[in-house]
């Protein structure tokens, strides 16, 4: 028996790393913008999309996929909005892998403009997953509380943007704007961030022209 | 507690290059993992001794290294470990920072018995 001493070097999330950057190759070009949301458990994520459905919807082509340890409930509320929106029950695991959206990609529809995938609620998992997404957008809803960045450090160091949601209840909370806002730029300076009340449509126009932007830049960039 | 679905993906390469070596067993695995990778190394090490079992690596040993962050600034070009996740460059205060460790899940070298 001899022993063997193998360098490897190899990402441990190479092979998820791997389909992410497929369907990034495939979708991008074709003009959809994959958007991946991450947040905490009842941050709001479906009720954001809710809103987002009825300002982009008459415009733009959308679709959803949601992601949930179990039920269809999520696909439901998005479905009853008249948005296409398929769900993956992860049957336990904490975050989507990019190839479980790979395995979707065949039904959704070619002449989708922003594929939404709202993740698996939990700040911590999700963020070490590419999913192939142009756009990561992680959510911070108010009675959570502003000290959140520097606690989830990755979550916010790997997104583009941070949706602070239920802002109407910030008048009701010891929420500082300013702190989570700031907090977050420290982490990651280049985030871009919107204020948002699903429930009273607050920031919802800037963030959705937000979208709309950020795929017209991806297609200039494709073109 | 992503670590089970991590150290599914860690087996997978593991199994893959002892094929490769013909190797009779692993004995030893050793991963770099960034501070800022978003994983527990206490949980990869607990979750790697659930997994190893009746596999090749049944009897081996997981060496983790922690490795901190470490920032490259793009306007001044130093470079400074960061541990307070606050990304600001402290030689010229720019926020234009590169992050070039720290952020790595690694399998980084295998012991076999071949």
């Amino acid at each position: 028996m001899e022993k063997k001493e193998i360098a490897v070097r190899e990402d441990i999330l190479g092979s998820n790393k791997k389909v992410a950057t497929e369907i990034r190759a495939k979708l991008a070009p074709a003009g959809i913008l994959v958007v991946n949301f991450l947040s905490s458990p009842g941050s709001g994520k479906t009720s954001l999309l809710e809103r987002i459905a009825v300002t982009l919807r008459p415009t733009h082509k959308m679709a959803v996929i949601e992601g949930d340890i179990e039920t269809e409930r999520d696909a439901e509320r998005i479905r009853k909005k008249g948005v296409p929106a398929w769900q993956i029950t992860t049957g336990g695991a904490c975050h989507l892998e990019a190839k479980m959206i790979a395995r979707l990609l065949p039904e959704i529809p070619s002449e989708t403009e922003f594929l939404f995938i709202e993740n698996v609620g939990n700040l911590v998992c999700p963020a070490s997953y590419d999913l192939g997404e142009s756009l990561r957008c992680v959510l911070l809803s108010a009675p959570e509380g502003d000290d959140k960045p520097k606690k989830y450090p990755k979550a916010f160091s790997t997104a583009d943007c941070l949706i602070i949601t239920k802002a109407d209840l910030i008048p009701y909370l010891p929420f500082d704007l300013e702190r989570a806002g700031n907090e977050a730029l420290e982490i990651n300076p280049r985030l871009r961030i919107f204020v948002t009340s699903a429930l009273h449509g607050r920031g919802i126009a800037e963030l959705v022209r937000y979208f709309i932007e950020t795929r017209v830049n991806m297609i200039q960039r494709h073109a | 507690m992503h670590e089970l679905s991590i150290v599914a993906s860690l087996f997978e390469i593991l199994e893959e290059k002892a094929r490769e070596q013909r190797a009779e067993r692993v004995v030893l695995v050793k991963l770099k993992v960034g501070k800022l990778s978003g994983v527990v190394p206490e949980f990869l090490q607990s979750a790697f001794e659930i997994y190893r079992q009746d596999t090749i690596a049944a009897s081996s040993s997981l060496e983790i290294e922690v490795v901190p962050v470490r920032i490259k600034c793009r306007k001044c070009r130093s470079e400074t470990l960061k541990d307070d996740f606050v990304f600001t460059c402290p030689s010229c205060g720019s926020n234009d920072l590169e992050i070039i460790e720290g952020t790595e899940l690694l399998l980084d070298k295998i012991d076999l018995e071949v």
